[in-house]
C-alpha cells in the first residue's frame, strides 16, 4: 500500500499544509504537490474533501485523508521508518494534548490578534502569551520536543517559528518575547535551522503582504465579528 | 505494563468522562472513580490537569492523562490487547480520528449552540444544523459500519465512543426544545446504531439516565438563566 502514488492539495501559505510536507519530507516520500486556490476551490477539492472545502487533502492511491494532524498520524502509521510519534503510550498521549493545546490557545488567539484592531488585538495577543507561558515549560530542556530529533509535536507546533513572527510584524504585536520565552525561543531557531523544515518554507515578503490582505479582509467580515464574540467576550 | 493503580476523575453529566468509562469498561479496566465537584474542583484535579482544570482526567501509573480523545487512544495503546478501540488499518484509523474531529469541534459546538442561542428564530436555526449534522454523521456510518452495527463494525469502537457519549445530552436537547433530532426517518442508521449502542455491555451500566440528565439540565440551565438576569453588563 506504501509504494501507491501520493499527491498533495495544498495552499502556498497554509500553515496546516506545511505540516504535512515536512512529514513527507521527513520520512521520504515522493509526492505530487498540487495547488489550490482557496479563494477559487477547484471541484477536485470540493470533491475530496466535501465536508470542509479546506486543505490540506492527502490523496494516497484512492484513499483522500483530510485535516493536518489526522494526514500527519496516517503517514506516521502508513510509513513507519522515521516515527514523528514517541513509541510510550504516555507520551504519545502528551504529544496530543500539546498538538491540541497549542492549535486551540495558541494558534487560534494569535490569529485573532492578526486580524482585530485595538483592545480586542491586545487580549487575544495576551491569551495567545498565556499558552506560550505553559509551552515554554514543555519544551524547557530539550533540543527539540522530539528528542534529538524533529517528532509530532515539532511538526504541530512548527508553525511557531515561522508563521507565528510573520503575524506579529503584521499585526504590530508581540507574543514571544524571547527574553521571557527563551526555550521556546532557542527551538524556534534550532527547527528553522532543520534542514527539512528550514528548505521547506513559502518566501517571508510574499507571507507579509498576503497576511497584510488577509488580516484587513478578515478584520472587515462578518465571520470575523462573530468569532470576536465568542472567542474573547464569552 | 498495565495492571497498576487506574484512576478516573470525571463528573457523572460529563459525556466527555463517559467516554472514558466506556473504553476502559471494553478493555476490562479495573478502575477508580472519583466523582468531581466542578464547583469545588479537588486538588487532585488541579494537580493532575493544571493547564484547563478540566474533567475527565485519566491517570495510569500516577500520571495524569487529560483530553477526551488522547485519553481513548492512550487507553487502547496501554491495554493493547484485544478488543481494540481504534481500528487497526491506518486508513480506517484517519477516517475515525476525522469524523471524531467533526463531531467534536462541529456538530458538539452547533449542540451547545442550542442551548446558547436566544429567540425563537435563532433556537430554530441551531436546532436545524444540529440535526443536519446529524444527516452527515449518518452518511458516515453507513460508510464506516459496511452494514454492520456499529461505526467500527461489530463492535463498539473509537467513533461510537465519541458520538455515542453525546446521546444523553442530545436527548436532553429534543425534550427541552421539543422536537426531535435523531429522526429514525432522515437517520435510520444512526437511530439503530443509538438503541444499540446503550445497550452495549461497556455502556449501559455507565451511561448515565437520561432522564436524570433532563431534570439536571433544567437545573443548570435555570441557574445560568437566573445568574444572567442578575448579573451586569459585560462591558
Amino acid at each position: 500500500m506504501a509504494e501507491k502514488k501520493v499527491k498533495l492539495l495544498g495552499f502556498w501559505v497554509s500553515p496546516f499544509v506545511y505540516r504535512v510536507i515536512w512529514a513527507l519530507k521527513l520520512k521520504g516520500i515522493d509526492y505530487e504537490y498540487i495547488e489550490e486556490d482557496i479563494f477559487n476551490k477547484s471541484p477536485l477539492l470540493l470533491q475530496l474533501n466535501p465536508i470542509h472545502k479546506k486543505v490540506p487533502v492527502l490523496i494516497h492511491g484512492d484513499r483522500v485523508i483530510s485535516e493536518s494532524y489526522v494526514i500527519v498520524q496516517y503517514i506516521d502509521e502508513t510509513w513507519p521508518h522515521c516515527p514523528l510519534l514517541p513509541q510510550d503510550p504516555y507520551e504519545r498521549a502528551m504529544a496530543r494534548f500539546w498538538a491540541d493545546f497549542a492549535e486551540t490557545k495558541l494558534l487560534h488567539t494569535a490569529w485573532l490578534g492578526l486580524c482585530a484592531r485595538g483592545a480586542e488585538r491586545e487580549k487575544a495577543a495576551k491569551l495567545a502569551m498565556e499558552a506560550v507561558e505553559k509551552i515554554e515549560e514543555v519544551v524547557k530542556g530539550k533540543k527539540l520536543f522530539g528528542g534529538e530529533s524533529i517528532g509530532y509535536l515539532d511538526i504541530c507546533l512548527g508553525w511557531i517559528s515561522y508563521w507565528l513572527p510573520v503575524w506579529e510584524e503584521v499585526g504590530s504585536m508581540q507574543i514571544i518575547d524571547p527574553i521571557k520565552f527563551p526555550a521556546t525561543s532557542s527551538w524556534m531557531n534550532t527547527l528553522l535551522h532543520h534542514q527539512v523544515i528550514g528548505d521547506n518554507l513559502p518566501a517571508r515578503d510574499a507571507m507579509i503582504e498576503y497576511f497584510q490582505k488577509r488580516s484587513k479582509d478578515l478584520y472587515e467580515s462578518d465571520w470575523f465579528k462573530d468569532i470576536i464574540r465568542l472567542h474573547l467576550h464569552p | 505494563m498495565a495492571g497498576s493503580e487506574v484512576k478516573v476523575l470525571g463528573t457523572w453529566a460529563s459525556p466527555f468522562a463517559l467516554r472514558v468509562h466506556i473504553a476502559l469498561g471494553i478493555k476490562s479496566v479495573k478502575y477508580e472513580w472519583v466523582e468531581e465537584n466542578l464547583e469545588a474542583k479537588s486538588q487532585l484535579l488541579l494537580e493532575s490537569n493544571p493547564i484547563n482544570k478540566q474533567v475527565p482526567v485519566l491517570i495510569h501509573h500516577h500520571k495524569p492523562i487529560c483530553e477526551s480523545l488522547a485519553i481513548l487512544q492512550y487507553i487502547d495503546e496501554a491495554w493493547p490487547s484485544a478488543p481494540s478501540i481504534l481500528p487497526s488499518d491506518p486508513y480506517h484509523r484517519a477516517v475515525a480520528r476525522f469524523w471524531a474531529a467533526y463531531i467534536d469541534h462541529k456538530w458538539f459546538t452547533w449542540l451547545k449552540g442550542v442551548a446558547s442561542a436566544e429567540g425563537a428564530e435563532a433556537k430554530k436555526a441551531a436546532l436545524d444544523r444540529v440535526r443536519e449534522g446529524l444527516v452527515v454523521v449518518e452518511e458516515a456510518f453507513g460508510k464506516c459500519s459496511k452494514g454492520k452495527d456499529f461505526f467500527s463494525g461489530d463492535r463498539i469502537g473509537y467513533l461510537d465512543i465519541v458520538l455515542g457519549c453525546f446521546l444523553g445530552w442530545l436527548y436532553v436537547a429534543e425534550k427541552r426544545n421539543d422536537v426531535k433530532l435523531l429522526d429514525e426517518e432522515k437517520m435510520p442508521g444512526l437511530a439503530a446504531w443509538a438503541i444499540k449502542f446503550c445497550l452495549d455491555g461497556a455502556v449501559k451500566d455507565v451511561m448515565p439516565d437520561k432522564d436524570e440528565l433532563l431534570d439536571y439540565a433544567n437545573m443548570v440551565f435555570q441557574a445560568m438563566a437566573k445568574a444572567k438576569l442578575n448579573a451586569p453588563p459585560n462591558y
